[in-house]
């Protein structure tokens, strides 16, 4: 084989092989400038998070606009404490509801954001009043056979 | 009776002190390589013409079982889903079983049987034909000149193979998923990239690729260059290759893994 042919080969191999990696990174693994752009972190505190996990996304009207990036129990008030990083490009009310949503029946779980009506925009380090926790569907259920049960007994 | 016992204990003892030698001979022999490599980097044509045989004549094998396994994947990973009500899952778990595992060890196993066996082959033959000793006559050092440039060949090519197995995998997957199936084209796109993370989960299946890749060049050059100088010889060398490599694959991959997606 001539020097030249072989050359070209090579460089046609290598030239899929790193084509390959490109397309992992980019359209498989969504490593987009974007991803890395700047954000600010808010803190909320939870009763109980569920199986909120870090880098659980945190949506507002359906719309990714940002991750969790910290969970921390506070061994003062006995609650989980959540930093999320939210995108720089929205900015959110300070009396925000924050909540723990379950995306369809048996999905992951991620933090929804409720935009209040306050004139004063959350900053970064701010922590969010307003939260609700995640439900548990054991709690769900022994209230509801609690209910029916009191229910039935003023019958 | 005792000495039926004793005689046993001996055997054993001397399989593993055999194995162990080997291990060490090798290890020294990699040391060699890396040491005498410094003639291959600077004539980087060396290394061009052995990337033709490692990587390029891979490129057909790795491509079409990417393909096939990709496909065989959405098949079986739809069919399963689908009775939980999330077939549209598909997306995310054929990349993440292909970029995580099977990407980088199936294509080391191909590797490790096509450009593995090859090299054991050329280098055993150059030693039975008695041209390595022709090279050490003429004070050419064959691990710089015959060695270090496969080594490093089949180092280069590994990552570049593995993630073209990937990728056409899921190309593979997406041809069974949405073509097929018909499964909502966006759905299976944005379902991968949420489930998909560049650095656990591509970058830890580049290191596995660079790994195998190491273990397989490492075995090839090894077991070629210490064939015994006959035909029996590079032939039980070459089965040798294959083998040890694919035991030594899996064995890596289960450590790899334990150490780069437990905890996490």
């Amino acid at each position: 084989m001539k020097r030249t042919t072989l050359d070209l080969w090579v460089g046609f191999f290598v030239a899929i092989g790193l084509a390959s990696l490109l397309f992992l990174a980019l359209k498989v693994g969504s490593l987009t400038p974007s991803s890395s752009s700047e954000s600010y972190a808010l803190q909320a505190r939870f009763g109980n998070i569920g199986g909120l996990k870090v880098r659980a996304p945190i949506k507002s009207a359906g719309v990714v606009v940002g991750r969790v990036k910290d969970i921390r129990f506070d061994q003062e008030s006995y609650l989980a404490i959540v930093t999320l990083d939210v995108n720089a490009n929205y900015q959110f009310p300070r009396d925000t509801f924050a909540t723990i949503n379950t995306s369809g029946l048996l999905g992951e779980q991620y933090v929804g954001f409720e935009a209040g009506g306050d004139e004063v925009m959350l900053k970064s380090g701010d922590v969010i009043k307003k939260t609700q926790d995640a439900m548990v569907l054991e709690k769900l259920i022994s209230q509801f056979m609690y209910n029916k049960a009191s229910e039935d007994d003023g019958k | 009776m005792l000495e039926a016992v004793l005689d046993s204990i001996a055997r054993l003892g001397h399989r593993v002190t055999s194995r162990v030698q080997r291990l060490g001979r090798a290890s020294v022999f990699l040391g060699a390589t890396l040491l005498g490599s410094g003639t291959a980097w600077r004539r980087f044509s060396l290394i061009v013409r052995e990337l033709y045989y490692t990587g390029v004549l891979s490129l057909i094998i790795i491509s079409v079982s990417g393909l096939f396994v990709g496909m065989v994947l959405g098949l079986q990973l739809y069919e399963t889903l689908q009775r939980f009500g999330s077939g549209t899952m598909i997306g995310g778990v054929v990349a993440l079983s292909l970029v995580r595992e099977l990407g980088p060890v199936v294509a080391a196993l191909l590797f490790a049987s096509r450009a593995g066996s090859a090299i054991t082959a050329e280098i055993g033959l150059m030693r039975a034909t008695e041209q390595l000793s022709a090279m050490e006559m003429m004070a050419v050092d064959p691990v710089a000149r015959v060695v270090a440039p496969r080594f490093w060949s089949g180092v280069i090519s590994m990552p570049l193979l593995a993630a073209l197995f990937s990728a056409i995998g899921i190309f593979g997957g997406y041809l069974i998923a949405v073509v097929l199936i018909g499964v909502d084209e966006g759905t299976f796109w944005s379902q991968m990239q949420d489930s998909v993370d560049f650095r656990l989960d591509i970058v830890n299946g580049i290191i596995k690729s660079c790994v195998f890749g190491v273990v397989v060049s490492w075995i090839a050059v090894f077991e070629g260059f210490h064939a015994a100088p006959s035909a029996e010889g590079v032939s039980a060398a070459t089965t040798r290759t294959v083998v040890t490599s694919a035991l030594a694959i899996l064995a890596a991959d289960f450590v790899l893994t334990a150490f780069m997606f437990t905890g996490a």
